[in-house]
């Protein structure tokens, strides 16, 4: 496996070779639904939904260097302003995004602005809280609907057509999967990409070469942040219902795990992560219950023997 | 005294209980070499962290330029041209040379000028041009040490705080940074140096000041310092 992949990356180091792979990637992504069940789509669906979450997720994680264990509430706070402006008073979903994405970037500064000059570990405690408080607050407020949650969600539509079949979803979700690829790829190679590296391999020189750290780690939250927000403002709609429990504190931890698995900061690694994931779990249904115990020995598996995750590290 | 470009008044730090800087005062003359002596642990590396304001300063001022900067974070200092080299030269592994010392002018905004300082670092240290596309982990001890001041050279800096420049290195590169340093100094930049080598410090500086446990024991020009044998034998070792 290590061997396998340590080739492929030295195969995918020339730029001509990773245009040519993407081009075939995207062309075999876009003709998927041509020759599939529903529930492959539905599948599929799920794994772009995951990469964009994954994606989001490892700019804090991957880029920053900042652990977080409470992602999953960016993702509720989008998912529930979507539910509750939609619903209860009516407003276009297309409209609810912005106003996502300011709550998911608010709920990022609400979170980071205190705690980001903790060091790791206490950050990583301070973000499960974080979590679970959100969660909890979804739970017992009336305009979230409590516990039952937020149900009949109206779907979208763009220029009078309607959102309602998973084939129209998987396109959806695989557009944002390849914008959150496009923007991560941006951010990596922009100037505050460097500083989140700078800040991630050594705080203190860093910032003794004139690098605003708790600056800098806001930004990477609330980006971050904004991913997440804007994944769940369209979960809701694909859903049609959300509750406080898709935000359990599994979910943090599955995300988490989407991009450790992968490879940390490394764009084609979160992404066979996230399809890591998702597939996963199916392919071996026949497992019945036993399935995740599977899954979990796998995934140990793969720490010990390659602990830097599956896709393998630039050299120079 | 005609022209300084630092102060310190009775500066105190603690790191959690541990009082580490117990009030210390001193000068640093614009244009100077000054050197900071002392044994392990007497707060030499203290005292640039708190000036360069990674650490924070308990009590006590810090005048640069004639401006308070007590208290101030960081990064607003380097802006000022008060650069702190950190002990253990904190290279950015798995980066290229050229990226490291771009980490330096990552506060400037103009290209051109970019360029011309990292002309000017490879002009001074020829053997970073030559392997300015390599990953910095395979460089030694003297080349990392060269990186790094050439990392502060690319921010401009008008008072630059070296610590421990020599640290782990062999003799003959010692030299070689300390010739680069009096260089340095020789176009302008004040530097104020932290070493356990006193005397290959003492040998390069105008003045010295000894600390030990937090406080100054023992001030006087280089030379001075440098003859008295009681002071090199009881502060500095041999």
């Amino acid at each position: 496996m290590a061997n396998f992949s340590d080739t492929l990356g030295e195969w995918l180091r020339p730029q001509k070779n990773r245009m040519f792979i993407l081009l075939v990637l995207a062309a075999i992504a876009m003709l998927i639904p041509l020759a599939s069940s529903n529930y492959v789509l539905e599948v599929m669906t799920n794994v772009w939904f995951y990469v964009m979450l994954c994606l989001g997720l490892n700019i804090v994680v991957g880029y920053a260097g900042l652990l977080d264990l409470g992602y999953a509430a960016f993702f509720a706070v989008g998912a529930y302003t979507t539910g509750i402006l939609t619903s209860h008073f009516g407003v276009n979903f297309w409209l609810t995004i912005p106003v996502a994405v300011c709550c998911s970037a608010c709920a990022g500064l609400l979170i980071g602005g205190p705690t980001l000059r903790l060091r790791s570990d206490y950050l990583a405690i301070v973000t499960l809280g974080f979590g679970e408080i959100v969660r909890i607050v979804a739970r017992n407020l009336e305009i979230t609907g409590g516990a039952s949650g937020l149900i009949g969600i109206e779907r979208p539509s763009i220029f009078g057509f309607q959102l309602n079949q998973i084939v129209h979803f998987y396109y959806v979700f695989l557009l944002l999967a390849i914008l959150a690829c496009f923007v991560s790829y941006r951010l990596q190679h922009s100037r505050m990409g460097r500083a989140w590296q700078y800040v991630r391999e050594d705080e203190d020189a860093a910032e003794a070469m004139g690098i605003n750290r708790v600056a800098v780690k806001l930004y990477a939250y609330v980006i971050g942040a904004i991913f997440g927000g804007v994944a769940g403002c369209f979960f809701a709609v694909k859903m049609t219902a959300i509750s406080p429990e898709t935000f359990m504190f599994q979910q943090s931890v599955l995300i988490l795990l989407g991009v450790v698995l992968g490879g940390m900061g490394k764009i084609p690694g979160v992404i066979i992560g996230a399809f890591a994931l998702v597939l996963f779990p199916e392919v071996f249904r026949g497992l019945g219950s036993m399935r995740m115990l599977v899954f979990a020995i796998v995934m140990l598996i793969i720490m010990l023997y390659r602990p830097e995750g599956i896709w393998p590290a630039k050299k120079s | 005294m005609s022209n300084t470009i630092l102060e310190i008044n009775n500066l105190e730090t603690h790191y959690g209980k541990i009082h580490a800087l117990r009030g210390i005062s001193f000068t640093v003359e614009a244009g100077q070499i000054v050197t900071l002596l002392g044994a392990n642990g007497a707060g030499k590396s203290t005292t640039l962290r708190a000036i360069s304001g990674l650490v924070r300063a308990t009590s006590g001022t810090i005048v640069y330029r004639g401006e308070d900067i007590t208290g101030k974070s960081a990064h607003d200092i380097v802006k000022t041209g008060l650069i702190h080299v950190p002990e253990g030269r904190k290279i950015f592994k798995g980066m290229t040379i050229t990226e490291n010392l771009e980490l330096g002018s990552f506060t400037l905004d103009d290209d051109a000028e970019r360029k011309r300082r990292m002309e000017h670092v490879f002009e001074t240290f020829p053997i970073l041009y030559e392997r300015r596309s390599r990953d910095s982990s395979f460089l030694s001890g003297g080349e990392q040490q060269m990186l790094a001041i050439g990392r502060s050279m690319m921010t401009n800096p008008q008072l630059l705080l070296l610590d421990e420049p020599s640290m782990g290195l062999a003799p003959f590169l010692v030299q070689q940074i300390m010739k680069i340093v009096l260089q340095l100094n020789k176009e302008g930049v004040t530097i104020l140096l932290v070493e356990q080598n006193a005397k290959v410090a003492l040998k390069l500086a105008d003045y010295g000041y000894v600390l030990e446990t937090g406080k100054i024991v023992i001030q006087g020009d280089a030379g001075t310092l440098q003859q008295d044998e009681s002071i090199v034998k009881a502060y500095l070792g041999e």
